[in-house]
């Protein structure tokens, strides 16, 4: 068997925690999505399961810093990025949006309820050592570059690798 | 066995996952057989914090609520 970087990066960390994985596919970029997922990742991190998401598609958005206004290189996925603001601060509701109003009670509310936001829980998920990766497809699709995403991130792979990842674990698409 | 708190957590106020996340992050730095005390004010702490000693094999070793405030004392496996 051909033993690539990840591959043995997966079995030390196996070693350490047996048999207990989570594997996230975030395919969405709505912020009722992408908060549970990362709940779902940073709780699973802190009870020891060697934690994975896979973003992919619209997933790819909030991985984007807040501050990159628009993205790609030709003018359609300079139009699209505009169309929806990428971010983490700028995720909109899949239902209920009302140009914003939508997520920004939910923000309001979360706050009051010291509920963690995306932003907090992202850095949560890489402090307890969740492996984020960006689908390398969307990137070329949506014209991301490295510069574009946000500090801390694994190596951008494929579906391929997400699904050997996702073998031996509990799998979740979201 | 060491009886002595090592370490002491306030996450009254809290919710889902932080309690969890914050004593995950703060039991780190303790050596096997010591001891973490927790505070939480969240009631789905109380399930959760039984699930993640499970996961975790740490040990619970004695919770009690007081006044709305749960206590968890937890050992590192």
């Amino acid at each position: 068997m051909v033993m690539t970087e990840t591959h043995v990066e997966a079995e030390e960390a196996a070693e350490h925690v047996p048999h207990q994985k989570l594997v996230i596919f975030a395919w969405s970029g709505d912020l009722d999505k992408v908060w549970p997922t990362l709940i779902l990742a940073t709780s699973g991190a802190a009870m020891g399961m060697q934690t994975t998401v896979f973003f992919t598609f619209w997933g790819l958005f909030p991985l984007v810093k807040d501050e990159v206004r628009i993205t790609g290189e030709n003018w359609m996925q300079k139009l699209l990025s505009t169309m929806d603001r990428p971010g983490l601060e700028h995720l909109k509701l899949g239902k209920m949006n009302f140009a914003g109003a939508g997520p920004a009670m939910m923000r309001k509310l979360a706050k009051e309820h010291h509920v963690a936001s995306p932003t907090e829980l992202i850095e949560l998920a890489k402090d307890l050592g969740v492996k984020l990766v960006p689908c390398q497809m969307t990137m070329d699709l949506l014209g991301l570059t490295s510069e574009d995403l946000i500090d801390g991130l694994g190596e951008p792979t494929g579906a391929t690798t997400a699904l050997l990842e996702a073998q031996d674990a509990v799998a979740l698409f979201i | 066995m060491s009886t002595t708190i090592a370490k002491r957590l306030d996450l009254k106020g809290l919710a889902c996952p932080l309690p969890i996340a914050r004593t995950a992050q703060g039991i780190r730095e303790l050596r096997s057989g010591e001891l973490i005390e927790a505070l939480a004010t969240d009631p789905g702490s109380v399930p959760d914090f039984a699930a993640w000693c499970r996961a975790t094999g740490n040990e619970l070793v004695e919770q009690r609520e007081d006044g709305g405030v749960y206590r968890f004392l937890i050992r590192k496996k």
